[in-house]
């Protein structure tokens, strides 16, 4: 046994590339350690960093974000022994990196899959392609830590969302740690936004916010505040993926995916 | 001079008769009431048309889903061959189709007859093709159908927005519980004939009238699975509130304000065009027009001088002569709608209207303009639905595309100009699910339609559109 | 424009004809096919016959015109319905040079112009003296209009002052009599290309611009017109210069006339709506306007054999 007195990490929140503090100054006891719990200011910041992070991540390269995505992989791979000592089996983070490499695929060819030039009767080139849909809020499931957490993120991230997150309220150190991951890997700031606390309290004003265009209600266990998010969600139009318990280790599908993308077509006359 | 002389389309071909039923199970049975249908060019009553309450709802959703279990097993070839017969007799009755919608919405006979109906047959012909296909369509090896789709469609499409809906979803295995806009009954209800006389079984097709109370019936009853609504986003945000918690499948299609954007290089005579095409066709009641002119600073005072001598030439009147441009609105409640919020846009900017003369019975409003406009005037905000347009000014693309996307809405947007470089940069951009560059309001059953934002979700047409009646 | 006008360079014209707005041309055909449903029917449909038939350049344009055929030509522009005293005549006869004379003769008194093809009609292809000589030839022998043709080989190869000044000097030797402007817009190709030969010709002195010379495949159609149309209402707006429009070959009916009549109408508006401003360059076009006129005095159909063959 050595003397020396051990640093203590403090949990903070992720917004915008930063670590800062809840800015109400409060922190809740979890996981026997001091997680910072986010207020609705956090939220409404987190909002702000997203938006300006959105326009630069949609319009960065599909191979640049999966190259992205690949990183993070490569960072979560290297920091298995963090999330074994959070709880998480080696198989779940087995399962992590490689949907993080599944999804870092999907970013260059989603467009193709989802897209598609449409034989129109006229003499017009037209053609349908998916575009994100903006800023995804998203609260994350409290199964698997980190495998539910990060079968939430990268599905929208992957795309040119950006994603706001209210980690589990029970077991956030996961996404604490991930967040550090991300801040490690060429992510930009504010593409993905972390925030710890309770989501009971925080994801009622994300689901109201006019600047938020989808809800991913998963993690949201109470049937009655799924249904009270999904009204609010309601007064712009949020796309709303309402809450489930998947199988995180089956095949995700595309719908995590297509749920948060608009398709826009684009019509130009032929002529000479 | 050469006046033309009135063309008018022989109204002779359609029978509309005094009063129509429900269309319940393969039957048009009576319900719990009754309201009259107009035509709007004149004023005078066109039918008695039956007004579901919940009661009738519930036995228009029962059945659909009785015939749910037998439609959805059908082999796809068979559904696909109900659909191709479908699409057949609407070719044949097209004539008869496009007057009656002329008659029951006030859009001229041209476009009911050149536009909405040979897409509605189209619609029908495309989606034939789907039936027995699905496994290839990108959703899964063996993708099955949602169950009954309670549908409630507006007035300013009647029968295309109807195809829109029913195409697909039958395509697909669904069954269908539609609801036509209480002022545009009339083809919906011929489209019932239709199913009868294509042996459609019964149940698959079920078409309740009514207004906002029946719809609200229809969206809210239990037995409805997949909920798809065009119209107002007013009337969607309550939808999207009133299914929070259940397990209805939704798509909405609602408002806009387009931007039509012209850049100095734009082939100036057809983008012209395409400003009359995009604010005056259906005069104006498209949820996709082009509302909003964006036009650059540079060329703003010549393309607004061709406008205005081209929308002198633009014809008033009679929704059944063929030489009519602009029919009647819809309604006394939307021509007052329009009216009022034009008098707003009076207050804000320059309005201004050819010299036209209106009818003096029917409801009418002469295609207007209003320059001078900023994002600030409620006219560049709020949908109009009617035939007015707001002209801003832009100096930039950046501008451009900063102000078209400066709303809550994002439907559709157009973009001009003939450096195909800047088209699809600006086409990028635009946070609209429909981007015509070089042209606009253009559809095809084979091009998804839907919106961004506030425009609501899901798409219509193509591929796309099998999703929303899909279990996927 | 005045300025580039004084003293033009291939440069300066090339800078102006390419600044002119681009053509889309599924917009501009979609246009003419929209303005083409307009339904003109009983007492319009009547003023709109005569008014094409008033219209009509009266052509024949053959290796084997003979001055019988002229003649006889003549005779039709000048009485095309000889059972019907209040048919009016056509606007012009035209023919090629050698039967001016003929058809001069034959017109002689009448308000029937006489214009003569010139300038090595069809193809252009010649020296410029011999396309002036040609020119003045035929004014001497008696036409008030000359149809003569752009060089469309100097202009598909950029040489646009050759063109404009080959134009103009044609214009010189017409001295009073009118000039018509063959674009021969089957061979330009593309609308572009079109829209720039009118705006050309106009400025090098055109009184008329006329899309085809009816030996080349697409002749005259109803987009080409329309966007001619279009050329001379932008003229007249920028310079307060009126040009006239000729569309020839191929307009074979009065269904098809009639498009051409509310094209003008609603294109180029009413003012245009005269043979002084424009022309149909055709020949059996006249005969189904005499048969739809019978029908409409009469109340019942025509049938050829009711209408004179020449």
């Amino acid at each position: 046994m050595s003397d020396r007195l051990a640093v203590l990490k403090t949990y903070k929140l992720y917004v915008g590339g930063k670590f800062p503090r809840s800015e109400s100054g409060r922190t809740y006891r979890v996981q026997d350690s001091n997680v910072a719990k986010a207020s609705r200011k956090d939220a409404r910041d987190a909002v702000v960093a997203a938006r300006a992070a959105f326009g630069g991540w949609a319009g960065a390269t599909a191979y640049l974000r999966g190259q992205i995505l690949y990183r993070v992989a490569e960072m979560l791979e290297g920091r298995r022994d963090q999330f074994a000592a959070l709880g998480s089996s080696p198989e779940d983070v087995d399962a992590a990196v490689d949907r993080l490499v599944w999804y870092a695929g999907w970013t260059d060819k989603i467009s193709q899959v989802r897209g598609g030039a449409n034989p129109v009767a006229g003499p017009y080139f037209n053609i349908s392609a998916p575009e994100p849909t903006g800023i995804v809020a998203i609260v994350a499931p409290s199964s698997s830590p980190l495998l539910g957490l990060v079968s939430v993120i990268a599905p929208v991230i992957a795309t040119g969302n950006v994603a706001i997150v209210l980690a589990d309220e029970a077991s956030p150190l996961a996404a604490v740690t991930l967040a550090e991951v991300l801040a490690t890997s060429d992510l930009p700031g504010g593409v993905v936004n972390i925030l710890t606390g309770s989501a009971a309290e925080v994801a009622p004003w994300l689901a109201s916010h006019l600047d938020v265009n989808a809800i991913d209600l998963t993690g949201v266990a109470d049937p009655a505040l799924a249904a009270d998010l999904e009204i609010a969600a309601a007064q712009n139009l949020k796309r709303v993926l309402r809450p489930s318990s998947p199988d995180w280790t089956a095949d995700p599908g595309l719908g995590r995916m297509t749920t948060f993308l608009e398709t826009k077509t684009v019509w130009h006359p032929k002529g000479t | 001079m050469f006046e033309y002389a009135p063309a008018p389309e022989s109204a002779s071909i359609v029978d509309i008769k005094p009063s129509y039923g429900l269309f319940i199970d393969g039957q048009f049975v009576d319900g719990s009431g009754a309201f009259k249908t107009i035509n709007p060019a004149t004023e005078e009553p066109l039918a008695e048309v039956a007004l579901a309450d919940a009661g009738d709802v519930d036995k228009a959703v029962a059945a659909a889903r009785k015939a749910f279990k037998k439609w959805s097993k059908l082999p796809g070839k068979e559904r696909g061959k109900y659909l191709f017969r479908i699409a057949r007799i609407l070719q044949e009755r097209s004539r008869e189709l496009a007057v009656l919608e002329s008659i029951d919405n006030g859009k001229p006979i041209k476009e009911s007859r050149d536009v909405d109906l040979p897409l509605v047959a189209a619609h029908f012909f495309y989606y034939a093709g789907w039936a027995d296909k699905l496994g290839y369509a990108g959703f899964g090896p063996d993708p099955k159908p949602i169950g009954v789709a309670g549908q409630v469609i507006p007035w300013n499409f009647p029968l295309l927005m109807l195809a829109w809906k029913i195409a697909p979803a039958l395509a697909c295995g669904n069954t269908v519980v539609l609801k036509p806009a209480e002022t545009t009954p009339l083809t919906a209800l011929l489209f019932a004939e239709i199913c009868q006389q294509a042996d459609l079984p019964p149940g698959v097709v079920n078409i309740v009238t009514g207004a906002g109370e029946t719809g609200s019936a229809l969206v809210n009853h239990p037995g409805v699975d997949k909920v798809a609504f065009t119209g107002s986003t007013e009337v969607g945000r309550m939808i999207a509130r009133s299914v929070a918690g259940t397990n209805k499948k939704v798509t909405l299609e609602l408002g806009g304000k387009a931007a039509n954007i012209i850049f100095e290089d734009a082939p100036i005579d057809q983008a012209v065009e395409g400003i009359v095409n995009g604010i005056f066709f259906n005069q104006g009641h498209v949820c996709c027009a082009g509302s909003r002119l964006l036009v650059q600073e540079s060329v703003a005072e010549e393309v607004l001088d061709s406008l205005k001598r081209r929308m002198a030439t633009l014809r008033v009147g009679d929704p059944l002569d063929k030489n009519t441009d602009i029919g009647a609105i819809n309604s006394a409640e939307q021509l007052s709608r329009i009216r009022a919020l034009a008098e707003i846009g009076e207050s804000e900017a320059d309005r201004w209207s050819p010299p036209c003369e209106l009818p003096a019975k029917g409801f009418w409003f002469a295609p207007t303009v209003f320059t001078g406009v900023t994002q600030a005037h409620r006219i560049a905000q709020e949908e109009i639905f009617g035939p007015v347009l707001s002209v801003l000014t832009f100096r930039t693309p950046a501008e451009a595309v900063e102000k078209a996307n400066n709303t809550p809405y994002g439907l559709s947007a157009g973009v001009w100009t003939e450096k195909g470089s800047r088209i699809l940069k600006i086409a990028d951009k635009l946070r609209a699910g429909v981007v015509w560059a070089n042209t606009f309001n253009k559809f095809d059953p084979t091009s998804p339609f839907g919106g961004y934002k506030e425009s609501g979700y899901g798409r219509e047409g193509g591929r796309h559109g099998l999703e929303a009646y899909l279990n996927v | 424009m005045t300025a580039l006008l004084t003293s033009p360079t291939n440069a300066t014209l090339r800078a102006f004809l390419h600044g002119l707005p681009g053509v889309d041309a599924v917009g501009l055909e979609q246009r003419a096919a929209s303005l083409g449903t307009r339904s003109i029917k009983t007492t319009s449909k009547a003023y709109a016959l005569d008014l094409a038939l008033r219209m009509v350049d009266l052509t024949t344009l053959e290796g084997a015109d003979t001055p019988g055929k002229v003649r006889s030509l003549c005779a039709k522009a000048l009485r095309p319905d000889p059972s019907d005293p209040e048919c009016p005549p056509v606007a012009a006869v035209c023919v090629y040079p050698s039967m001016v004379p003929v058809a001069a003769e034959a017109l002689k008194g009448s308000k029937v112009h006489l214009a003569s093809v010139a300038t090595a009609f069809p193809s252009g292809q010649a020296p410029l003296q011999v396309k002036l000589d040609d020119t003045r030839a035929a004014v001497q022998a008696g036409a008030d209009e000359i149809d003569m043709v752009i060089s469309r080989g100097a202009f598909l190869a950029g040489d646009y002052l050759h063109v404009y000044e080959e134009i103009a000097a044609v214009r010189e030797a017409c001295g009073d009599a009118h000039l018509k402007v063959i674009l021969e817009t089957g061979e330009l190709a593309t609308y572009d290309n079109i829209r720039r030969a009118s705006w050309l010709a106009m400025m090098a002195g055109a009184h008329f611009i006329k899309t085809s010379t009816g030996k080349v495949s697409p002749a005259a159609t109803l987009p080409t017109t329309l966007l001619m149309l279009e050329a001379v209402r932008d003229y007249l707006d920028q310079t307060g210069t009126k040009i006239g429009v000729k569309p020839a070959g191929g307009i074979r009916t009065s269904k098809d006339a009639i498009k051409y009549l509310v094209t003008v109408n609603e294109i180029a508006g009413p003012g245009w709506l005269d043979p002084d401003w424009f022309r149909f360059g055709a020949s059996t076009l006249l005969n189904d306007l005499l048969m739809q006129r019978a029908k409409l005095r009469t109340g019942h159909y025509s049938g050829p054999d009711y209408m004179t063959v020449d």
